[in-house]
């Protein structure tokens, strides 16, 4: 028997963006539910590393037109300036919401905030912990929310949102754990799901659950989605697990390198001009490495000890002493659900927030340290927004329940034998191939054919109790259609 | 390389329980990517948590040998036995239910009362720099001993966070925290040292523990087995 709830604000992921949403949309007076495929503190947020960008003294030189200045230049001018100005100027104020709550943020020896330099720009402008930044404000916010008593639900799934009219209901997710359907109808919804750099499957620093599957469900019921071919690669991936060796690696001083001991590239461009550089060195034959040896075993004990720990492990070599192997790899998507200056999608009610949306502040290259601050900035605003919206709308119960498990048991009654995982695999080494730093409209359109040349599929396990196999093959069935979207947003801007 | 994987499925008749070994033809992986070849490839029944294989997200600890550890940060090595976290309920094979622990957080109010910002120097940070970089892997409440006999008891992360909160400059409550880790808390805990050996974060639950016990006495608490010792009430036949 499947349950339906009903709350004000339903915001679906758990992550910064989420918490914060909730916490904000509370503080407006909203009843809020926050739903998630995992638990709250296990969202990406947890692998932001480098810092969170905002100006907050003048005395270093720096400004918040010159923050401005440096977000749309890296953005190959796809941004919006005053979407890129309400992010910036609010910086200030995000960290000091940051800093009141009880994040832990690295101090200088005046008492202040300490700020270091991440790459496309000149000025020491990222807040951070450690290389723990989105780590400490993530665990920070969870506190938080178990304080203001924000309401969870726990690995549920989302399935399908309810839309009519072009109005947001609500949303249907899975329970994970007991293989139900759950209903929950809101007054206004917010998607903080996350982006789908996962789908990039082997060649991702993402969790291989980013999947974007809120994007996927909008684009089936028409919600209007952008920039969907924008995928961030990130210069310094491990070379066999590709496992995020952070920007501030090289914000501290890291060269680029390769077998010969030579440079070349300006490791401190903006991350896709030094990611194009590595990717011609990789094509023209060359293996390419991050050069850290010069800062000196407690340097990198102090700043970078995750950066030491996760080589050691994955590569197998000690950055004090040796050469890191890097690759670029998919690590973020500036796309996603478009978005007003309230966050609101073109349906009315349907907020996106965070890595899921496409807010047009990041553009064709987002800006290191400007997605932790996107997430506080705006999320802030698409809780208030999502609370006022809340208030003047009244429920709409239009139940599809009937529709979602009809589609969830033909899953089940697959008796096929072919392996998804595998489909799954090669999936990633396409994209990352065909559809990755260098594009050209033959190798999209194989990608294209690829997709729509699968066979059809299901799933084996066919326990209802935690199947996450379920899970990873709805999830796999959304990348597919990203993948499509993003070979043939991708051509349409071939020239 | 073979390990043997316990496996749980509340319909499996008769034993719930079976303990399944894996022939894994990988170089040198990870606990998680041996797991997920497994899924993969031999048996997509195999369940288990995962996230961010660097460690930072705390989805991925089970028991390597009953000792915990994130897959996604140990070296397999042969003849492992790999079981799920202890003291929290399986849901299936490595997946346990972490809501449980979660409700120790709330039950310490394990956050600052009020929003303020005061000016921290970098000793400030220092001295809560460790105790923050946990990630709620559920590491410690598994290894924990004294769960094993209370299931009240509150367990290291959260008496770790809570040890956070006090020493954070900008707590202004400090009493009202320290009040709520006097029952089932930090007078429970036998200073075993389980929960340091096995964090994956390097925090010393142990040791913040101590210092929350040296804070109470300042409070006036004090040790209750000590305080049983000297009752010069009603002599006990």
């Amino acid at each position: 028997m499947e349950k339906s709830i009903k709350v004000d604000t339903l915001v679906i992921g758990s992550g910064g963006a989420g918490l914060i949403t909730a916490l904000w949309a509370k503080k407006s007076g909203s009843k809020v539910l926050v739903v998630s495929e995992s638990y709250p503190t296990r969202s990406q947020t947890s692998m932001a590393q480098g810092g969170i960008n905002a100006v907050l003294y003048d005395s270093l030189g720096d400004s918040i037109e010159k923050h401005i200045e440096d977000t749309l230049r890296a953005s190959r001018g796809f941004a919006d300036e005053s979407m890129v100005k309400m992010m910036c100027e609010s910086a200030p104020k995000a960290i000091e919401w940051l800093d009141s709550i009880g994040v832990v943020f690295s101090r200088d020896k005046e008492g202040n905030i300490a700020q270091r330099k991440l790459g496309g720009t000149k000025y020491n402008r990222a807040c951070y912990s450690q290389d723990y930044t989105g780590l400490k404000i993530l665990q920070t916010l969870f506190d938080n929310s178990l304080k203001e008593e924000i309401d969870f639900l726990h690995e549920h799934y989302l399935v399908e949102l309810i839309i009519e009219d072009n109005i947001a209901m609500g949303a249907i997710f899975l329970d994970i754990r007991s293989g139900e359907l759950k209903e929950v109808f809101a007054k206004s919804v917010v998607l903080a799901t996350g982006g789908y750099g996962g789908i990039y499957h082997s060649h991702t620093t993402n969790s291989y659950s980013s999947t974007g599957d809120a994007i996927a469900i909008c684009l089936k019921h028409r919600v209007k989605t952008s920039n969907l071919d924008f995928i961030q690669f990130h210069p310094t991936g491990l070379k066999k697990s590709s496992v995020l060796i952070s920007e501030s690696a090289r914000g501290a001083g890291g060269k680029l390198l390769n077998q010969n001991g030579e440079r070349f590239v300006d490791e401190l461009l903006p991350r896709d001009e030094v990611s194009l550089a590595i990717w011609e060195q990789i094509e023209s034959g060359n293996d390419v490495f991050l050069d850290i040896r010069h800062l000196g075993e407690e340097f990198i004990d102090e700043n970078l000890p995750q950066e030491r720990k996760l080589a050691k492990l994955y590569e197998g070599v000690d950055p004090v002493s040796e050469l890191i192997p890097i690759k670029p790899v998919a690590h973020y998507s500036m796309g996603g659900v478009s978005v007003d200056e309230n966050l609101m999608s073109s349906v009315k009610g349907l907020f996106a927030v965070g890595e899921c949306s496409d807010a047009r502040v990041h553009g064709a290259n987002r800006l290191g340290g400007n997605s932790l601050l996107e997430i506080v900035a705006f999320g802030m605003i698409a809780g208030e927004k999502s609370a006022i919206f809340a208030k003047d709308s009244s429920f709409k119960e239009y139940s599809k329940v009937d529709e979602v498990r009809r589609y969830i048991e033909e899953i089940f009654e697959y008796e096929g034998s072919e392996n998804f995982y595998q489909k799954r695999d090669e999936l990633g080494e396409k994209l990352y191939y065909k559809a990755g730093i260098k594009r050209d409209k033959q190798n999209l359109l194989s990608l294209v054919e690829f997709v729509e040349n699968l066979p059809k599929m299901g799933i084996i396990d066919k326990s209802r109790t935690y199947n996450n196999t379920l899970v990873e093959f709805l999830k796999f069935e959304n990348s597919l259609l990203l993948a499509k979207e993003i070979a043939n947003s991708a051509m349409g801007r071939l020239s | 390389m073979k390990i043997k994987v316990q496996r749980y499925c509340t319909h499996r008749k008769p034993n719930p329980v079976v303990e399944v070994e894996y022939e894994i033809p990988l170089k040198e992986p990870t606990l998680l990517e041996a797991l997920s070849y497994i899924k993969t490839n031999i048996d997509q029944t195999l369940t288990y948590s995962s996230g961010c294989r660097s460690e930072v997200c705390g989805s991925c600890a089970v028991r390597v040998n009953d000792k915990e550890r994130l897959s996604c940060g140990y070296k397999l090595q042969d003849g492992d036995v790999i079981t799920p976290l202890s003291k929290l309920s399986v849901i299936k094979d490595l997946v346990v239910e972490a809501d449980v622990s979660f409700m120790t957080l709330v039950r310490t109010r394990a956050f600052l009362e009020k929003d303020r910002v005061v000016k921290q120097s970098v000793e400030d940070e220092k001295l809560i720099e460790r105790q923050s970089d946990c990630i709620l892997c559920n590491s410690c409440f598994s290894s924990c001993p004294v769960l094993e006999v209370n299931k009240e008891f509150l367990g290291p992360f959260a008496l770790t966070r809570v040890y956070r909160y006090v020493s954070d400059k900008r707590c202004e409550d400090e009493k009202q925290k320290i009040d709520l880790v006097q029952q089932n808390g930090i007078w429970d805990c036998t200073l075993c040292g389980e929960c340091t050996a096995v964090c994956p974060q390097g925090i010393d639950p142990k040791m913040d523990i101590m210092n929350l016990r040296s804070k109470s006495t300042k409070y006036g608490y004090m040790d209750p087995s000590f305080a049983g010792g000297l009752d010069f009430g009603a002599p006990s036949f």
